[in-house]
């Protein structure tokens, strides 16, 4: 029966975009309801109980920020919002509104079901984050001795960077805005002051990455925030 | 074959129709026009006003002031008609009723009644007179009948003085019944009018009755009505020209009349221009009134100047133009400009010296005569000629410090002294000679006066001590006598030399000041194009050459009057000055201390730009109290005509600049059409055909499938790329990037521009060196790293081998980065402008529209960065960028140490 299939629920007014997404998402195993508006995809998502959200911002009615917040409201599904490139204060407000992920248009299959694998990861074995060590593309960290070894040699971190790097790992493949970062790491009160964060996301690869300027972990998403690669093979 | 009918000059009937256009749209003047007082001018133009208010569209008709001196049948046309309540002005302890400008303007009805044309306003108020207050009404588009008497006339002020002795002060220029739209003469028979006076119907002010007396006799009395009515056919015949000339009626007055009338400081003057408007009246021909100014006449006295000074004014006011000119020769001054601008006639005042003074100093009445030539000559006559003070020995005296008496006191006192040793002990016998080239000494360094007293002390001390008898003044020989004339005689020639030829360079000296500045001010404004730069340099050589604070002012977009330079660059104007400035901004006309309108204020406002809708306008408030000497005017007037026309040339410099910015655009976007066009249809068609094959041909084979497939990919990457560039470059040339500017590491953003181009580097090499200690970067993490992406492609694409390199180090307060190629280098077509639009190198390899370095330089350009490419040492090409680098803020500890 189609209906054992998780639910993909797709928000977006384009004809052609929500053809590709139901083509390339059934093939690869999901259903696809589609919402061509943000009060009908809010509605939907109360009815078929779907497994991811793919949101898109720009819709006709409501705004996809709007959606997030108020889908936040009742559901912890995960959503990956879909925007345009140069949007990315409205990435990051839609994130900072409980947004998992996002996907800047264009995107490519495999870029898409990556997304969603994290996310349905994270929504399904929350359990990893109780594991005391946590092992990623040759990454391991010990949560509980606070140590990290990089492909096998320890690396010595500060407590503050320990502390990012616990975090980035804890959601790894997810993307982290600044804003969450300094609200986990440094606590309230230290909105806009992004420069901390980054100042310790360069020392750290320096201390993760074999060369800090082609980074392969620790990976910055551009206006965003920063996402540690979970896989190697992910693109 | 020719037409035989004369038709109308189709420039005529334009120039026509735009004339009969502006007529319609500006505000109608009527006057009501008499020839006495107590013709009925005041009750006629109410019944005129009533009819137009209770006519069935009734028109908006405010009184703005009418004197109705109590009279019954006047009042009762009062009624019923709106009366602007007058304004209360403290004169002397008096409060004196004066018409309310302001009020009027504020309330803008469609036609205001105002009594007395030729009346004086109170001190204080915004202008001296009230003709002034209507040419504002006017401007401000109302509509305005008045009532004036012919006495008020200027160009027949004096004739009316003439019939009936009585000399009337308060005239009004005859522009302002020239710019009458009608004139309406209420007329009434001399008797009748004397009746009116002896039944007491006709008010005077208690001060005029005497001279009523000598006013209102018959014989006057009619002559001033025919002068009323010819007035009045004048200015119908003016109507009936301009009625032939609109109708294509034939000029019957052979054209290219001009006048001139030679002003001076004396008070005949007055009288001359007044005959030569009268003249260029009836001849309609232009006229000009000039003074001349001569060495000798440099050093005229003050009061002289002022004359002189009231004069121009006079017969600027009459709608003369007026010339300055100078030479060594009155006449041959005024013949040489009046033969270069065909002037037809010149009017001259007749010589009221004594004969003996032309014999000696020449006539300039027989200059003038003898080289006219072709030029009509008019003597006329001066009848008040007062005495004048121009005589040079005045002046002198004035310039002459005490020191100089005693000086040549003094030098006399020592020639006495060395005449005594060379006779006494040398026996030189002829000691006078020493005398006199003590005289003239004198005369030559100490002035005239100084050269007499000395004269006439070394005939003294020459007689006294050396003539016999020896030791009185007494003369045995009259030989002497001839040696003291002699030496009166050369001190005053001497000292008349030498003063004349101090005067002369003296004015030569200011002469070459005045040119000096202007020549200065055409210099400077000359590079200038933008408006601020030239009003500064203006305000700046206004406040030196004229000794006071000056500032420039405009208006802004919002309508108010802004200060836009000034020097020194705090001198400000309050707001009674500003409103000075206002004035002069928005009527086109001098205002301020030493004109007619507000001569209260402190500061000289004068309207900079075209004559009609000046630009911006000066103000000057001068350091010394004194006001601007008659010379020092004309000069500001020269200054500021030329201070105008620069400024009107940077206002049109911007518009010009605007224009090829449009131009530029166009341009831009005709080049993007053509991007357009290939390089969004050459992926789109790639696409198009690879996907038409895969749905239409199913029996493909794997291979070909898979390099369809490539090639859709291919196509699309290449059209996100053009598309992105394309939107990047339109934001930041529209300035719709707003700088997202955060602190930034550069490592970060290089690591992912790097990660951007991670598939296409996959197979090159790069080396990338980031200096430890390289600051935090203020900068939009976005676009650097579009910026460096574009530069990696650059290389990428034109440099296909060799390993690439970015460098990044700190550099005196910037930080460099550098990012280099081992490829060919820029061709030559390339080289002088890489980062224009559109412009690829001739070896491009694969897509692209050539945007990509035009987006880096303007992003480095938003970064106030910069970008230069050079030729790499060893080969290739180099990319310089160069970011300012700020203060960092200090890293925040975390509030608390939390499990993580």
């Amino acid at each position: 029966m189609t209906s054992d299939l998780p639910v993909v629920l797709v928000i977006e007014d384009e004809l052609a975009v929500r053809r590709f997404l139901r083509v390339s998402l059934s093939a690869h195993g999901f259903r696809v309801v589609e919402a061509e508006s943000g009060e009908t995809g809010l509605s939907l998502a109360a009815a078929n109980n779907p497994a991811v959200v793919l949101l898109d911002l720009g819709l006709p009615d409501i705004d996809g920020v709007s959606v997030t917040r108020r889908l936040r409201e009742w559901s912890r599904v995960p959503v990956i919002v879909i925007s345009a490139r140069g949007r990315e204060d409205d990435k990051v407000t839609a994130l900072d509104a409980g947004a998992d992920d996002y996907l800047t248009k264009p995107f490519g299959v495999n870029e898409l079901l990556a997304r969603i694998r994290v996310a349905l990861r994270h929504a399904h074995g929350s359990a990893s984050a109780d594991d005391a060590t946590l092992q990623l593309s040759g990454l391991c960290i010990d949560l509980a001795r606070r140590t990290v070894s990089v492909d096998g040699r320890e690396a010595h971190l500060t407590p503050l960077e320990f502390r990012i790097l616990a975090l980035l790992a804890r959601n790894a493949g997810k993307v982290l805005t600044h804003r969450q970062i300094l609200n986990e790491v440094w606590g309230p009160g230290h909105a806009g002051e992004n420069h901390n964060v980054r100042v310790h996301v360069a020392e750290l690869r320096k201390k993760l990455e074999a060369d800090s300027t082609r980074p392969r972990r620790l990976m910055t998403e551009p206006g965003v925030g920063y996402r540690l690669r979970d896989r190697e093979d992910e693109s | 074959m020719s037409d035989p009918v004369p038709r109308p000059d189709p420039d005529a009937v334009l120039k026509r129709v735009q004339h009969e256009e502006a007529r319609a749209a500006r505000a109608k003047l009527k006057i009501f026009f008499g020839f006495a007082p107590g013709v009925g001018k005041t009750y006629r133009m109410l019944q005129v006003a009533r009819d137009l208010v209770i006519e069935e569209k009734p028109v908006d008709v405010v009184v703005g002031l009418v004197e109705t001196h109590s009279r019954f049948d006047t009042e009762a046309l009062l009624l019923g008609l709106e009366i602007l309540p007058r304004r209360a002005v403290a004169y002397r302890g008096r409060t004196l009723d004066e018409f309310d400008l302001d009020g009027a303007l504020a309330r803008r009805p469609r036609l205001l009644l105002l009594d007395e044309l030729a009346h004086t306003n109170a001190p204080g108020s915004r202008h001296a007179k009230r003709w002034q207050d209507v040419l504002e009404l006017l401007d401000a588009g109302i509509d305005v009948f008045t009532t004036v008497n012919i006495q008020h006339v200027e160009s027949l002020n004096d004739v009316v003085a003439q019939i009936t002795g009585v000399q009337v002060r308060e005239t009004i220029p005859d522009s302002i019944l020239e710019r009458a739209d009608e004139i309406e003469l209420v007329d009434i028979a001399p008797e009748e009018l004397l009746a009116r006076l002896r039944e007491g119907k006709v008010y005077l002010p208690e001060q005029a009755r005497r001279a009523a007396d000598q006013f209102f006799r018959h014989g006057n009395l009619l002559a001033l009505r025919e002068l009323a009515l010819r007035r009045i056919a004048q200015h119908v015949d003016d109507d009936v020209r301009e009625f032939r000339e609109q109708h294509g009626v034939v000029e019957t007055w052979p054209a290219g009349e001009r006048i001139l009338v030679c002003v001076g400081p004396a008070p005949s003057s007055a009288r001359l221009i007044r005959s030569a408007c009268r003249m260029a009246a009836g001849l309609r021909a232009p006229w000009v009134a000039s003074y001349v100014d001569t060495p000798a006449l440099g050093g005229m006295s003050e009061p002289d100047r002022v004359r002189l000074e009231a004069h121009l004014r006079l017969a600027e006011s009459l709608g003369a133009t007026i010339v300055r000119l100078s030479g060594t020769r009155v006449g041959e001054a005024l013949l040489d400009w009046a033969r270069k601008q065909n002037v037809t006639r010149i009017v001259i005042g007749k010589p009221t010296h004594s004969r003996l003074r032309d014999r000696l100093r020449g006539s300039l009445l027989d200059d003038v005569v003898r080289g006219s030539g072709e030029i009509d000559v008019l003597v006329i006559s001066g009848d008040d000629d007062g005495p004048r003070n121009e005589s040079p020995e005045h002046t002198l005296q004035d310039a002459v410090p005490a020191k100089s008496w005693w000086l040549a006191t003094a030098l006399i006192a020592g020639t006495t002294a060395i005449a005594a040793i060379l006779h006494r002990w040398l026996h030189v016998p002829d000691v006078e000679m020493l005398y006199l080239l003590a005289v003239m000494t004198a005369a030559v360094f100490l002035g005239r006066g100084p050269s007499l007293l000395a004269a006439a002390l070394g005939v003294a001390a020459y007689d006294f001590f050396f003539v016999t008898p020896v030791l009185t003044f007494r003369v045995a020989d009259v030989r002497f006598l001839m040696t003291f004339a002699m030496m009166f005689g050369v001190s005053f020639l001497l000292s008349e030399l030498a003063t004349r030829l101090r005067r002369q360079e003296r004015d030569a000296r200011a002469r070459e000041e005045r040119t000096a500045a202007l020549v200065a001010l055409s210099s400077e404004l000359g590079s200038v194009v933008a408006l601020p730069d030239a009003a500064l340099r203006v305000a700046r050589l206004a406040a030196r050459t004229f000794d006071a604070s000056a500032a420039v002012l405009a208006l802004d977009a919002s309508g108010k009057l802004e200060r836009i330079a000034a020097h020194p660059a705090n001198a400000g104007l309050d707001s009674n000055e500003l409103a000075v400035s206002r004035w002069a901004l928005e009527n086109a006309r001098m205002a301020g201390a030493g004109t007619d309108t507000l001569p209260g204020a402190r500061s000289l406002a004068i309207p900079l730009g075209p004559t009609r809708e000046p630009i911006a306008v000066l103000a000057l408030i001068r350091n010394a109290a004194a006001p601007l000497g008659a010379d020092q005017r004309g000069f500001l007037l020269a200054f500021c005509r030329q201070a105008a026309i620069a400024l009107e040339r940077t206002v049109l410099a911007e518009r010009a600049g605007a224009a090829s910015v449009r131009a530029r655009t166009e341009a831009m976007r005709s080049s993007l059409l053509a991007a357009v066009s290939h390089d969004l249809r050459t992926p789109l068609a790639a696409i198009t055909g690879a996907a038409t094959s895969l749905r239409n041909v199913s029996e493909l084979g794997a291979g070909s499938q898979r390099e369809l497939i490539e090639t859709i990919c291919d196509g699309a990457e290449r059209l996100e790329r053009l598309v992105t560039n394309l939107l990047s470059m339109t934001r930041l040339e529209s300035g719709a990037v707003a700088l997202r500017r955060e602190w930034v590491p550069l490592d970060e953003i290089v690591g992912s521009a790097l990660t951007a181009l991670d598939k296409v580097l996959a197979h090159r090499e790069l080396r990338a060196v980031l200096d430890p200690d390289l600051p935090l970067l203020a900068v939009d993490p976005i676009l650097i790293e579009q910026l460096l992406v574009n530069l990696l492609e650059n290389a990428l694409r034109y440099a296909p081998e060799g390993a690439l390199e970015i460098r990044a180090k700190r550099c005196d307060g910037e930080v460099e980065i550098t990012v280099a190629d081992r490829g060919p280098g820029l061709p030559p077509e390339v080289r002088a402008r890489p980062f224009e639009k559109f412009v690829r190198g001739a070896g491009a390899r694969g897509p692209g529209v050539g945007l990509g370095l035009a987006i880096c330089h303007g992003i480095a350009t938003a970064h106030a960065g910069s970008i230069v490419a050079e030729p790499r040492a060893g080969g290739g090409t180099l990319f310089r960028v160069r970011i300012p680098a700020g203060e960092a803020p200090p890293l925040a500890a975390p509030a608390e140490d939390r499990a993580p």
